[in-house]
């Protein structure tokens, strides 16, 4: 516990933080880089067609990633936003304010991909089905959390009035996860449902390369997006002691 | 490698997931190295936070 509380207190401190996320980032970039590379050799060259839907189940291999880490994404957005509320800890809204973006575009590469998967499959590009409503839904929460943090100018205030509002929203991920049992168009899970997968191995590893792949890109690009954070911070701070120091120099010159 | 009749929107659909991807990659590298040169200007200014004046190891 005592090495739990020096680890997080030594996590909170942005100079640690940055000292420690630039040995792990070209770690986890390079990770993501491999395990892409083969995913998608094992998704275009080895993986067989689907019975059902042929080569088009290649689209599967995007499409599930995309939308797994667009639900994760938002995750990140909520506990950060609760570790700020909470626990007031220095790096949760650095960490909320970082993934937010990250999470839209891979919303955004979901419902796309989606949508291509859609057409040749439903003949349609979009119906208004619960899974696809509501992953829209999901997009717009992020904007949603983007706009509403721009739009303030106090930091802090900004910070707290976004993480209420991402706390709130989380009520869209079980939404998202359940909506395929209402009377929805989009297949069922196949993957994490109980008992075994419902998808042959030969479909499966493929798309777990890819998964977990594209998920240590997202820690990379979080990873990488909270750095930059850390330094815009620091880059506002200097700039407000120049113009402090400016303010003082120019009232010592006028008495 | 013959995807089929439906080929176009198996390759939309990598195109897109790559294209936006590197745009992401790039947005966030560039961002960093010009966060990064401000702050390297602000520092040969002088200018010092106040959390750095405070910290005996960096005078």
């Amino acid at each position: 516990m005592a090495m739990q509380q020096t680890f997080t207190q030594r996590l909170a401190n942005p100079t640690h933080f940055m000292a420690l996320s630039a040995r792990l980032l070209p770690w986890l970039a390079s990770a993501a880089g491999v395990l892409i590379a083969i995913g998608l050799y094992l998704a275009l060259f080895v993986a067989p067609p689907d019975y059902q839907q042929g080569q088009t189940a290649k689209i599967m291999y995007v499409h599930v990633p995309s939308a797994w880490l667009a639900m994760f994404g938002y995750m990140v957005v909520a506990a950060s936003s609760f570790g700020l509320l909470v626990f007031r800890h220095p790096l949760a809204d650095v960490s909320a304010k970082a993934a937010a973006p990250i999470g839209a575009v891979f919303t955004s590469m979901c419902l796309l991909t989606g949508m291509l998967w859609g057409k040749p499959m439903w003949g349609a590009f979009w119906v208004w089905d619960p899974r696809l409503t509501s992953v829209l839904i999901l997009f717009l929460l992020y904007l949603g959390l983007i706009a509403l943090r721009s739009s303030i100018e106090d930091e802090s205030l900004a910070g707290k009035l976004t993480a209420v509002l991402a706390l709130v929203g989380i009520v869209i991920i079980p939404v998202i996860k359940f909506s395929v049992d209402w009377n929805s168009l989009h297949q069922p899970a196949s993957i994490t449902r109980i008992g075994s997968p419902a998808i042959h191995a030969s479909l499966l590893w493929p798309l777990l390369v890819m998964t977990t792949g594209m998920s240590l890109l997202f820690g990379a690009l979080h990873l990488k997006a909270m750095r930059n954070e850390v330094l815009r911070r620091r880059v506002k701070a200097l700039r407000i002691v120049r113009a402090d120091a400016g303010t003082a120099l120019a009232q010592q010159s006028a008495g | 490698m013959d995807f089929g009749p439906h080929a176009g929107f198996i390759w939309a659909s990598y195109a897109i997931v790559a294209t936006t991807l590197s745009l992401l990659v790039a947005w966030l590298v560039l961002d960093g190295r010009r966060l990064q040169r401000l702050l390297d200007e602000l520092d040969a200014t002088g200018v010092r936070r106040r959390s750095d004046r405070a910290d005996p190891s960096q005078s």
